[in-house]
């Protein structure tokens, strides 16, 4: 196939951006998106250039480190499939593609198409997690986890923080991230005991990271890659409610 | 070069708690006074790093992703193993020991196999304590599924993503720990350079991937888990960021590298489909529990719709040539039966690579919402890729480059020839001899991260003492000039070709003659070939950009530089291994029905090489292999 494409170049983060025009000829209907890229970039280096920086590295979904807007799109237009598992075969010969790095206040770029994501990990250390040291667990059937909450809790889990959820939303909000995390441990009855302050830390950080509200746009659930539903902002509402109200009557704790 | 194992004594079920039992400690009030740091945050960084920090050591930690929850470890499908016997089918610590060790066709070392199975129990408690969501009964127990080269259901699973929710669980560990400031963690860093002080490693030299700077850092001690070679082939189920660096560069100061030709070929991927191909994806093993491996009896038969090709048309060539194993037969038999029935001209799939994995019957026999419910994802992925509907349709496979059981020497403490410096995960050689059983990794890298590191490194502290030295003496200017003078050299070649088209040259070398049979001739055509590619390398690469900033082409150059290397001591390891097991089979070296051929006399021993100088021929160390527990047999899965 033939493609044009407009790709999003910026030197560094503190420097401007703007787009470039390439046209690629002879790609493979079978190639992914991203060897689509690599294409491009043995095309440009041979030319001399500077070739296009973008993120990624399992190219297999999974590693979340694939972070492309397409034609608008975070991850383009296949539902619930990452960038590099995204195939040539759904483009048209000849057409045009845009190409841009995420586009959200929290993820600043750090060149062409690659964005600073760490954010992310700061909610992560601030509660996205048991406090279990190694050695002290008790024996894993020790405690039946019925088939439904594992599920679930898995549902949430599948999570893979690439951040096209905080892309999709006008608001740069990460709730659909971070509702995810507090859903997955919430549910479980290894999670139960950190319920309460994990929610309160972790929608903490996310605020002072300088994440946006949810307006309920539900961009972020239609973008994402592993169709991670509302339901988890939903539960993480509440649990910080419930959280809240609990501080409030007993200051004390927590 | 000194390798002594340091196997405990005793019975082999009390070596490990003799052992911890006999090492020094170090008091929790000094734990402070010790900087080690942590190269990778994959199962086996991320759970050591979390480990000796709860423990009150300082860590400093690094990855070269932009997060230590994007390691490659996070792309692992199909499941761990553990000896809890929770199906009461017969599994004890001892079997997983035994199926290990004859799995690794008898080239591991017995003692460091024992203490893995030992520790396999404790790795499941501290997953699911951690909230790690794996599979479950109706009744709220765990699940477990088989893999191949058992006859017992051990294995542990979350969906088809079991690597990622552990790697999630050491993350999150791992992750509080920085919350609380005992793990300092440089995302986007690589290693590039360790450094020696009097011998022991305390420190390297790492790039700013960001920045571009050459930053050094100095500890009492280093540990290395940065994963596997694999991408040596170019092509791999690999991530694309994988590499040999920091293991090589610990090579060249000195470790040894034991066994580098031991590669495995996963029997299950999705078949290559062009020239433009990156990478290769892995289709889980698990999927051998219920699909059928089949190629057509009749050449002429291949290229017809599979649908209509009748039951006595087709050769499940696994399930006859190995009834009691069947489709579960280990990797690299499988692997070679694969390539087996192409050879024989009925291959189903383009360019003579590929069979079929069929699931009709299991669907049949289940229905396919169960099928939807143990793989949908891995289904769904299948089709994404290919374009196919595997429900309808079965499965097109090929082997591919998987995992490496090859990697830098080390003894029972996990520490290598050189002081200090200890290996963890794929980047060791210990656990799997010359083929690794499926679901055998993540176990490995989480009781090396988890259980056995955290018990030996202290060991080690304890006896050096705190000091760690200043980042400004002789070691470290002269480690960082060295890095800094191959950057320089690499960006003022500025030739006419492209680091990654260096790379695929020497991926289809390596693939061709390093693959999955070796021979002779061709191993000496492959050291012809080697260093005329690597020379025309450092005479016409082209790595466009700045040293400053981010710029993944010198990062990539880099990176094939050390391949181009490294590939050579693999061709001479696989030319000295003059016998065939496991994944490394040598054509010279098969029974009459085509079967792996060992020879115990000459080379029941790890062979560990030794770096003699730059293009010189790396010299061979040998630790011998002792069976007291197990005796050598003819591996069988008949
Ligand atoms: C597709 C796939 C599926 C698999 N499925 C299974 C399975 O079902 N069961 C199983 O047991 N095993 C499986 N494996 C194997 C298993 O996943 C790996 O062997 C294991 O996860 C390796 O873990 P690790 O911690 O040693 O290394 P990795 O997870 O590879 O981590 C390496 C770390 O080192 C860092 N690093 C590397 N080089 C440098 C450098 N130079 N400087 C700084 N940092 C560096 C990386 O950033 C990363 O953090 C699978 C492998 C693949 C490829
Ligand atoms: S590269 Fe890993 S998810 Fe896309």
């Amino acid at each position: 196939m033939k493609l044009h494409l407009k790709i999003w170049r910026q030197n560094s983060a503190t420097e401007k951006g703007a787009f470039e025009r390439y046209t690629l000829s002879d790609v493979s209907a079978d190639a992914s998106f991203l060897e689509m890229l690599d294409i491009l970039n043995e095309q440009l280096i041979a030319e001399n250039k500077d070739p296009v920086a973008f993120d990624h590295d399992c190219r297999e979904g999974i590693c979340g480190m694939c972070s492309l807007t397409i034609n608008g799109v975070p991850h383009g237009p296949e539902r619930a499939t990452t960038a590099c598992q995204l195939h040539m075969r759904h483009f048209k010969d000849g057409e045009t593609i845009v190409i841009e790095p995420w586009r959200a206040k929290p993820f600043p770029v750090t060149k062409d198409l690659v964005v600073d994501r760490t954010p992310f990990d700061s909610v992560m250390q601030a509660g996205g997690f048991v406090s279990v040291r190694t050695g002290a667990s008790p024996e894993a059937n020790a405690t039946p986890v019925p088939k439904p909450i594992a599920e679930y809790a898995m549902d949430a889990a599948a999570c893979i923080g690439c951040g096209a959820c905080v892309a999709a939303c006008k608001n740069a909000s990460a709730m659909l991230f971070v509702g995810a995390k507090v859903s997955h441990l919430n549910s479980l009855p290894q999670g139960k005991p950190e319920k309460d302050r994990r929610v309160v830390a972790m929608v903490e950080a996310m605020d002072s990271a300088g994440f946006g509200n949810c307006r309920n746009y539900a961009e972020c659930e239609a973008v994402c890659p592993k169709e991670i539903s509302l339901d988890v902002i939903a539960q993480m509402n509440r649990d910080y409610a419930s959280a809240k109200i609990k501080q409030f009557f007993a200051p004390a704790e927590s | 070069m000194k390798l002594d194992a340091k196997i405990p004594e005793g019975p082999i079920q009390e070596k490990w708690e003799n052992h911890k039992a006999s090492v020094k400690l170090v008091n929790p009030a000094n734990r402070r006074k010790y900087h080690v740091i942590i190269v990778g945050s994959g199962l086996a960084g991320a759970s050591a790093a979390a480990t000796l920090a709860e423990q009150g050591y300082n860590v400093s930690c690094f990855c070269y992703q932009d997060s230590p929850r994007r390691a490659h470890s996070i792309a692992a499908q199909g499941g761990i193993n553990a000896a809890k016997n929770y199906h009461s089918d017969g599994d004890s610590v001892y079997r997983l020991f035994y199926d290990t060790v004859k799995g690794g066709d008898f080239r591991a070392r017995e003692a460091n196999v024992y203490r893995l199975a030992q520790e396999s129990v404790n790795i499941i408690d501290q997953c699911v304590a951690q909230g790690v969501p794996f599979a479950r009964e109706y009744g709220g127990y765990l699940a477990n599924r088989s893999f191949g080269g058992a006859q017992v259901s051990r294995t542990f699973y979350a969906r088809g993503q079991t690597g990622q929710q552990l790697l999630l669980g050491a993350y999150s560990a791992l992750s509080r720990q920085i919350g609380l400031g005992q793990v300092k963690m440089y995302n986007r860093h690589e290693m590039l350079d360790l450094v020696l002080v009097d011998g022991h490693a305390k420190g390297i030299i790492a790039r700013n991937l960001v920045t571009g700077e050459v930053e050094r850092w100095s500890g009492d001690a280093v540990v290395l888990a940065t994963g596997g070679y694999g991408n040596v082939f170019f092509l791999s189920t690999n991530a694309q960021g994988c590499n040999v660096t920091a293991a090589y560069r610990a090579y060249k100061r000195g470790a040894g590298f034991a066994n580098p030709c031991y590669t495995q070929i996963h029997p299950t991927c999705i078949p290559q489909h062009g020239d433009q191909q990156s990478k290769l994806t892995l289709m889980s093993e698990s999927l051998r529990n219920d699909g059928r491996v089949w190629v057509p009896k009749r050449a002429e038969d291949c290229q017809k719709n599979p649908n209509i090709i009748a039951e006595q048309d087709r050769d499940y060539y696994l399930e006859r040539k190995y009834p009691s194993f069947g489709n579960l037969a280990p990797r690299d038999i499988s692997s070679r039966a694969a390539k087996e029935a192409c050879d024989d001209g009925r291959s189903i799939a383009h360019g003579g690579q590929g069979v079929y994995l069929d699931f009709s019957d299991a669907i049949n026999r289940l229905g396919e919402s169960v099928i939807r419910e143990r793989y949908g994802n891995l289904f769904e992925m299948y089709e994404r890729i290919t374009g196919d509907n595997a429900y309808k349709t079965p499965m097109k496979i090929y082997p591919a480059v998987h995992y490496t059981m090859g990697g830098l020497w080390v003894d029972y403490n996990l520490m290598s020839n050189v002081p200090g410096l200890f290996v963890l995960g794929e980047a060791n050689f210990s656990d799997h001899g010359a083929n690794r059983l499926g679901a055998s990794a993540l176990m490995q890298g989480l009781a090396d991260g988890y259980f056995v590191l955290p018990n030996t490194l202290p060991d080690y502290l304890a006896r050096v003492g705190a000091g760690r030295p200043s980042v400004n003496s002789e070691p470290f200017n002269q480690a960082e000039a060295s890095v800094k003078g191959r950057m320089d050299k690499l960006m003022s070649i500025q030739g006419k070709r492209s680091a990654r088209s260096f790379h695929m040259e020497l991926g289809k070398i390596m693939w061709e003659y390093c693959g999955m049979a070796r021979n002779e001739a061709g191993l000496k055509k492959a050291l012809e070939r080697i260093p005329a590619l690597r020379e025309e390398f450092w005479q016409d690469v082209r790595v466009p950009g700045q040293k400053e900033g981010l710029n993944p082409e010198l990062e990539r150059a880099g990176r094939v530089a050390d391949f181009l290397e490294f590939a050579e001591m693999m061709c001479y390891d696989a030319l000295d291994r003059d016998e065939s097991c496991g994944g490394h089979f040598r054509t010279e070296h098969q029974t009459d029905d085509g079967e792996a051929k060992r020879d115990d006399e000459r080379f029941a021993h790890v062979s560990v090489w030794e770096h003699t100088g730059e293009g010189a021929r790396p010299e061979k160390h040998v630790e011998p292999l002792h069976y007291e527990e197990v005796h050598f047999a003819t591996r069988s899965y008949k």
